[in-house]
């Protein structure tokens, strides 16, 4: 027998595909949480439809999860896959432009019936011909019947049966990836542990998988990737929604309030909601309100009664707040307003990603309404922005809007653990001189008000969303309008002393292009930059999590190089921004708005030619 | 907290009430004063929200600590207000534009959730903060400057909106009966749950004289039923009619007609928890009927806050995490060791 041929790789990428009754989201996280555990620095993106189960075996239904993992820094879930992982001719069709050249194809061939590739809308009997990929590496697998074969003895239905048969495939490809399956079979143990026959019946197929890769590996490659050299420390895997929900939990803790969460689900931010409903332990109280306004609105008179007030939602959602939003501008309340940012505008594409809000959360309300707003940047550090918007909200009463985006939020990586300890202090303004009590007496350095809640004797006192004086009574004196608007502007503008400043990753003393992103896209413009550096070329890269205000030194940043340009998954928000705070540059522009993250491939496209012109 | 001697004055602010001369709502925040005076709670513990509308003026009247909000969404601030700190006596100051129209949603589900909140519902039938357009509890047919044709469209009856929503305490009120306000009023504070009271409210400017029918004291003693729990339902100058139910219906009698007695006559129970009855009270109206005030229900059911604090405090007590720290290392992780110089993942 002909040895296994192993191939040696700094990094590789995934790319699991199957109807969206197929379980690859959970396959893809089995595997990605398993490669995390072997010290590889991995990066996820689950891409679905919106339907739960559209059409079996059409296009439409698809449901994919890359991961890629590697020695070194991942930054992306990759452009491409280099393993195809397909389990109807479907997936085939719907990934065949997601696939390295070169790369490798394991499909269920047992599903490549006359049937199903008429489902998918292929002509011809060779569904990798008319997808042009002849030259990839392929391996049929008889999935579905091996799978029926090693459950015979079970006494399964077929429709049970069927449903493991995504155990075979991820026992397969943890077999050509040198995994253990030691995770995944906890996993099940645990999660089906009151049912027995699917334990057993899931981890029989499971190795069926592997060991069909063992006794036909004259035809499967293997692969081996090193564990990344990446800091010490004790580390987990984190999507972003999970990251946020946790850093507003930290915050509650290190301020010493506690945490209420008025939300209303929506896609892709409900996972927000899901993980702080299950920490009664830890006191957080959620609320399942009827609709988006009542969500803002409850958390509105948390924060007015003396709690860390959250709302979380998606696009949409954003929209139906805005007028709350407002009220808690007027009333000068701490709010943290998470948006994890989908495909608009109306209904748009839920489950994709985008970067359209920004313009709405900036100005998207009636009246001169400014807010604080801040992007994170990769799903981990989701927890570190959402920590720093509840930070800023408590110390400045003030509504901080906190953008993340479905890539962020559905994506994984490993994270290494923050202490508690080591998290920066947060001191609410809370009142504590009754004598010297005005409602909007302001503090001489920050313009923020205190804050003083029922309960606390002597402070009894009315807010509310018409124009108030300095004690909270009603005044619709001229002056003293023009004054407070101001005012609130330059309370939002003073945040600025609580960020850091821009960094930039490349030339320090400034070079030929400087490329600007914000919010999600960082993994994506971090690696063209660092490859197109590799490559020597002048490339520098300035990423912005806080959006206003700006960090001081933006315009100092922006000075040294000879062209700026934007990039970001709209049409030119943050760069029609930049032209207004900083109009003496000029930006030119990258924008995609296909309901995917940018990949390296074209951001280094668009960033050669503007080195070439 | 017994010995808080509190009179009306204690709640009044220093700001000057601005609602027209002959407005009915002087005579509510009166009998609400009054009321919350003889609770015997601490006055830093009252929270009076409103929404939008002449009525919601209503917390800058107050010495108590308040917020008028936005149009409809009263019920929905107070609920977190009440979520966030269950100690606090939290009051909601709403109008018939703001609760059955623009913030009908939170109306409804408020009362099903069942929060301990004391909601006032000012019904002048009209819109008079904006000057005088049809709200949802005008009649159909009723003019104004929006329907100067009259409108095609029937009106909510709040009260049934409360059973439909499985309201735990509803009472009807009258804004020239002080002393029926604040004996209602008293008894929704009491409740726990979320109680509504409704109050029919003379809007002098643009609605003058709407209730007129009802309160009119020539006629009010044939026009007016005020329940009490445990009582006959009797009415009239003298006591002299009364209601029986028949046929799935309820009737008007006269004692010694038709050998009707006293004891025929029905007894109001404002704790039965199936609503039938209630909703029948409710919906009489002139001139069938005379108009029911007073507690029509006043049932006991779980309070959303209290479960909520109850569920937390069960949960905690077999819970695995207790701080943050344990939060972040629960679960799968892994260490990393033997890379002195690995990096961060944040530069490139």
């Amino acid at each position: 027998m002909k040895e296994t041929k192993v191939i040696e790789l700094e990094e590789v990428a995934i790319r699991f595909s199957g109807d969206s009754g197929d379980g690859m989201q959970l396959t893809g996280t089995l595997f990605s949480d398993t490669t995390a555990l072997l010290g590889n620095d991995i990066s996820t993106f689950p891409d679905y439809p919106s339907e739960i189960r559209a059409p079996q075996g059409t296009v439409g239904g698809v449901s994919g999860f890359q991961v890629q993992f590697g020695k070194k820094q991942v930054n992306t879930p990759g452009d491409n896959a280099n393993v195809l992982v397909a389990m109807n001719p479907a997936a085939i069709k719907a990934n065949a432009r997601f696939l390295e050249p070169g790369g490798t194809i394991i499909y269920d061939s047992d599903s490549f019936t006359e049937k199903n590739l008429r489902k998918a809308n292929f002509e011809t009997d060779d569904p990798f011909a008319e997808c042009n990929l002849e030259d990839f590496f392929k391996i049929p697998v008889p999935i579905s019947s091996l799978t029926q074969e090693g459950l015979k003895d079970f006494g399964l239905d077929n429709k049970s049966v069927m449903r493991s048969k995504n155990m075979f495939a991820l026992g397969l490809v943890c077999w050509m990836f040198n995994r253990p399956l030691d995770y995944v079979e906890e996993f099940v143990k645990n999660k089906f542990r009151k049912k027995p026959v699917v334990v057993d019946s899931n981890i029989k197929v499971l190795h069926d998988g592997y060991n069909y890769g063992l006794t036909m590996q004259h035809m499967t490659p293997s692969y081996l990737v090193h564990p990344a050299e990446i800091e010490n420390g004790t580390y987990r895997n984190i999507n972003g929604n999970h990251a946020t929900a946790w850093g507003l939990l930290a915050a509650a803790e290190k301020s010493g309030l506690e945490l209420f969460l008025g939300s209303y689900p929506i896609t892709p931010a409900t996972d927000i909601l899901t993980a702080l409903s299950e920490r009664k332990d830890l006191g957080v109280k959620t609320f399942q309100a009827e609709d988006e306004i009542a969500g803002i609105c409850s958390a509105i008179g948390a924060s007015f009664a003396g709690d860390l007030a959250v709302t979380t939602t998606s696009g949409p959602g954003l929209a139906l707040k805005g007028e709350a939003i407002g009220l808690a501008v007027m009333a000068e309340l701490p709010l943290v307003i998470v948006n994890v940012q989908r495909g608009g505008p109306s209904t748009g594409l839920p489950t994709k990603t985008e970067q359209s809000d920004l313009m709405q959360a900036l100005y998207g309300r009636n009246g001169e309404s400014p807010v604080v707003v801040l992007a994170a940047s990769t799903p981990s550090d989701c927890f570190h922005y959402a920590y720093m918007s509840a930070k800023i909200a408590l110390e400045r009463m003030v509504p901080v809007i906190l953008l993340t985006d479905g890539f962020l939020g559905n994506g994984s990586e490993p994270w290494k653990i923050p202490a508690m300890a080591d998290l920066p202090s947060i001191t609410p303004r809370v009142a504590n001189d009754s004598e010297e009590f005005l409602a909007y007496k302001r503090d001489a350095a920050t313009l923020a008000r205190e804050w003083a809640f029922p309960g606390m004797a002597g402070f009894e006192h009315r807010i509310g969303g018409l124009e108030k004086n300095i004690t909270g009574t009603v005044s619709h004196d001229p002056e003293n309008h023009q004054v407070n608007s101001e005012i609130r502007e330059e309370k939002v503008q003073r945040v600025v002393d609580m960020i850091p400043e821009l960094e930039i990753c490349g030339d320090e003393d400034g070079g030929d292009v400087l490329v600007v992103s914000w919010g999600g896209t960082f993994g994506h413009t971090a690696s063209t930059v660092r490859e197109l550096r590799l490559a020597g070329k002048s490339v520098s890269l300035a990423h912005f999590n806080y959006i206003k205000p700006l960090p001081k030194n933006t315009k100092e940043v922006f000075s040294k190089f000879k062209k700026i340009i934007v990039c970001e998954l709209n049409l030119g928000q943050f760069a029609a921004y930049l032209r207004n705070e900083l109009p003496e540059f000029s930006y030119y522009q990258a924008n995609k708005l296909k309901g995917l993250p940018f990949t390296v491939s074209e951001l280094k496209e668009s960033i050669t030619k503007l080195l070439e012109d | 907290m017994t010995d808080l001697k509190y009179t009306i004055k204690d709640f009044k602010s220093e700001n000057e009430v601005r609602w027209c001369a002959g407005c009915g709502d002087f005579a509510i925040i009166n009998a609400v004063q009054r009321t919350m005076a003889g609770m015997g709670i601490p006055k830093e513990k009252f929270a009076v929200i409103s929404g939008i509308g002449c009525s919601s003026r209503f917390p800058y009247y107050m010495s108590t600590f308040g917020f008028h909000t936005i149009h409809g969404r009263a019920t929905a601030v107070a609920s977190g207000v009440k979520a966030a700190n269950p100690e606090l006596s939290v009051w909601v100051m709403t109008g018939d534009g703001d609760s059955m129209a623009i913030g009908g949603n939170h109306f409804i589900h408020l009362i099903r959730r069942n929060i301990d909140l004391n909601v006032v519902l000012f019904n002048n039938r009209i819109y008079g903060l904006t000057k005088g357009q049809y709200s949802p509890t005008s009649d159909r047919g009723f003019v104004s400057k929006t329907s100067p044709f009259g409108t095609v469209e029937d009106p909510f009856v709040p009260g049934q909106l409360v059973i439909g929503a499985r309201g735990s305490f509803y009472a009807r009120s009258i804004d020239g009966n002080l002393k029926l306000s604040q004996s209602v009023l008293e008894k929704a504070a009491e409740h726990k749950g979320t109680s509504v009271v409704e109050v029919l409210q003379n809007c002098v400017i643009f609605n003058n004289g709407i209730h007129n029918a009802i309160t009119d004291p020539n006629h009010r003693a044939d026009r007016q039923l005020v329940l009490e729990h445990g009582k006959p339902m009797l009415f009239g100058a003298e006591n002299e009619k009364g209601l029986v139910f028949e046929n799935g219906k309820l009737k008007v009698v006269k004692i010694g007609e038709n050998g009707v007695t006293e004891d025929d006559i029905l007894v109001h129970d404002a704790m039965e928890v199936d609503p039938t009855l209630h909703l029948a009270l409710i919906n009489m109206a002139l001139p069938d009927f005379p108009v029911a005030l007073g507690v029509i229900r006043a049932v006991s059911a779980p309070v959303y806050d209290v479960e909520m604090e109850a569920q937390i405090k069960e949960i905690q007590q077999t819970r695995k995490v207790s701080c943050v720290d344990e939060l972040l290392n629960s679960g799968n992780t892994w260490e990393v060791t033997g890379n002195p110089n690995g990096s961060s993942k944040k530069c490139i």
